[in-house]
């Protein structure tokens, strides 16, 4: 029998296969962000261990960073203290680091891809669930714990149980204005927060293909919202086009060996998967989301659900849970929702083409009032492109603010949060309870959705401006 | 890690599915860069609240929750762990939990045991109704026992000795470290490089 992507490269990995345990997997590529790693660090210290790979690990300041007056000191003791940790370990253990201000500095999963390292075929681990993001490549890509990020500093592997797999197959065309963003938000309340649960994802069909590498990082990078451990699409010469000429991306003969390699990775016409979902892209619309989980979402032209719509007992609890703390009563329109916040960036919208999607439904346009826009770019790399573009002057004339790279109000660990009560339309991955800022009640939407919302006020997608 | 075999203890109903891991404990609380002092952070948001079942003082001292299914989605801090250990529990019972939650569980001696959702809500009504019973979760054995309630639960062997041993993954992996020397010397020469 064949073998899937992820089979493919599961395989390709495996340094020790004992029966009844976990297979040993050799890891291609280790990120490291200030948040998840100063515990991992300190028991290496304790243990006299060095990094086994420095050359495969790379660090960078993304979670806590502020986004304004960065070439002042952090403000907030706690968080400097946590940037300051990183600093001395990569010192110390010999770790590759882009620091604030530094032009390769941004979100982690902006950074390895504008490099070029995440590659087809890898294995790719972070202490960070949106990992998942450089499976769009064609990687084994997936987040892990602290525990876990000590392990691999230490050995350079990690022992995994083998995941099932799960084919997504999205047929047809994407209509116009509909983007990655709605595709994915789709699909997660199709099959639900833990619809992927110990299941690598796999998105194939001829939407997927027609996604550019941006569009299919934006889908893989969710993959963990629908509760998967990781979500992969096959490379193909849109990757190919993509990788050639990236700083760490091999070339001459290296490179055509490379390109070989990874066309042999996609899954073979028989191979089996253990679950698989069609969706008809031809049918899908902007896609916001309700609620308190990501699975919460809707078509932005409909209405708020009653939780009377739910046959399960637990879903019809969270969904009457999530009204209460949204503020929002079932049967409004979607549409009708006035927002007092929009922030566009993360590492799920933060790149240059979503940026280029807002900023043209806002070129010409002025924000509404009252409403606070803030436009944060997922790397300096991505944030000097906008500028070169003008699209700094769009966003500004428009009435936004523009912003230096981080994660910032995706997860409100720096001074970027939302007020108690405050409501977003967010570009961002989770509408957890209080993500943005304890109180704060979030709308997932894709950058187009953002902009248009910004200009009304209120959740709008760009075709009703 | 703290070696798991047996461990019998009152339980908290904690009715809600879809417990995401900013829940369990906020982002404000993971930038500290220590492994301590994250119970004070468990569920901080929901314990403002004195009608939030962890504040319900016939609940003190629980040391199992009974949780609704999907515990432990979204982020991967493992700071979630950490809090639920430091707060002073040593199970989790639930009727799925989210992957990188229980990887996170399972490398820190919290057992997370998954049970069928029916067995889970007649725990938590058993609880509910008389606070003081307990709940014996045997890792040997691989059973919970108590409260009306026998049942069976999975839990690979070689996880399970490792739970029972209170062993860790790194010092595990190093006694095969050469076969990580020789799977490095076949990694082919094109492969980027962070440096």
């Amino acid at each position: 029998m064949g073998r899937t992507l992820a089979e493919k490269v599961w395989d390709a990995h495996v340094v020790r296969r004992a029966d009844g345990e976990p297979d040993l997997l050799y890891i291609d590529l280790h990120l490291v962000h200030e948040v998840t790693s100063p515990q991992a660090f300190e028991a290496l210290r304790l243990a006299g261990r060095p990094v086994r790979r420095p050359d495969l690990t790379l660090a960078t300041e993304d979670h806590n960073v502020p986004t304004t007056d960065t070439l002042a000191p952090i403000a907030d003791p706690v968080s400097a203290a946590q940037v300051e940790a990183l600093r001395k370990n990569c010192a110390e253990f010999g770790v590759r680091l882009y620091p604030m201000n530094d032009p390769g500095q941004g979100i982690v999963h902006v950074v390895g891809p504008q490099l070029g390292l995440s590659q087809p075929g890898m294995t790719i681990v972070c202490g960070d669930s949106h990992t998942s993001t450089h499976g769009a490549f064609g990687a084994l890509a997936f987040g892990i714990g602290t525990s876990q990020v000590e392990h691999v500093l230490a050995t350079q592997t990690l022992p995994q149980r083998r995941p099932k797999t799960m084919a997504i197959t999205v047929e047809g065309e994407l209509p116009p204005g509909v983007t990655a963003k709605d595709l994915i938000l789709a699909i997660i309340a199709r099959i639900g927060t833990g619809g992927g649960a110990g299941h690598v994802i796999e998105y194939r069909g001829a939407a997927i293909r027609g996604l550019s590498m941006e569009g299919r990082m934006t889908v893989c990078n969710m993959s963990i919202e629908a509760g998967a451990r990781a979500g992969m699409i096959a490379p193909d010469d849109t990757t190919f086009e993509y990788l050639a000429g990236r700083d760490r991306v091999a070339s001459g003969p290296a490179w055509d060996e490379a390109v070989a390699y990874w066309r042999t990775l996609a899954s073979d016409p028989d191979a089996e998967f253990d679950r698989e979902v069609v969706i008809d892209a031809a049918s899908l619309t902007p896609y916001v989301t309700w609620g308190t989980n990501p699975g919460q979402a809707a078509p932005l032209g409909s209405r708020v659900p009653a939780p009377a719509d739910y046959d399960d007992p637990a879903a019809r609890a969270s969904a009457q849970r999530a009204l209460a703390y949204m503020g929002l009563t079932a049967g409004t329109p979607l549409a009708e929702v006035a927002v007092d916040t929009v922030f566009i960036g993360s590492c799920t919208n933060g790149r240059l083409s979503d940026l280029r999607a807002a900023a043209d439904v806002l070129r010409g346009r002025q924000v509404a009032g009252g409403v606070r826009v803030l436009v944060v770019p997922g790397s300096m790399q991505v944030k000097a492109q906008a500028e070169a573009e003008g699209l700094d002057q769009v966003f500004e004339a428009a009435g936004a603010q523009w912003r230096s790279a981080g994660c910032s109000m995706c997860l409100g660990m720096n001074p970027d949060t939302l007020r108690p009560g405050e409501r977003s339309a967010s570009t961002s991955n989770r509408n957890f309870e209080g993500r943005q800022g304890p109180g704060g009640r979030t709308h997932l939407v894709s950058p187009a959705v953002a902009a248009a919302t910004a200009v009304t006020g209120r959740l709008t997608a760009p075709a009703d401006l | 890690m703290e070696a798991f075999t047996i461990h019998t203890g009152r339980a908290v109903p904690l009715r809600r599915s879809d417990v995401d891991t900013d829940q369990i404990i906020p982002s404000e609380w993971l930038k500290r860069i220590e492994r301590t002092g994250f119970g004070a952070g468990l569920f901080a948001e929901w314990r403002a609240d004195p009608g939030f079942v962890l504040n319900d003082p016939t609940h003190a001292g629980a040391s199992i929750l009974l949780a609704g299914p999907d515990f432990g989605t979204g982020s991967s801090r493992e700071h979630a762990v950490w809090a639920l250990q430091d707060y002073g529990f040593r199970a989790v019972i639930s009727s799925r939990f989210a992957d990188i939650f229980r990887g996170n569980a399972l490398g820190n001696g919290l057992l997370p045991v998954t049970l069928p959702a029916e067995t889970v809500e007649a725990l938590q009504a058993a609880v509910e109704a008389d606070p003081t019973v307990e709940i014996t979760v045997d890792l040997d054995a691989r059973q919970v026992r108590g409260a009306g309630v026998e049942a069976s639960f999975e839990l690979d062997d070689f996880t399970r000795w490792r739970l029972m041993e209170g062993l860790d993954d790194v010092g595990l992996t190093l006694r095969h470290e050469e076969r990580i020397t020789v799977f490095e010397g076949t990694r082919p020469a094109w492969l980027p490089t962070s440096v």
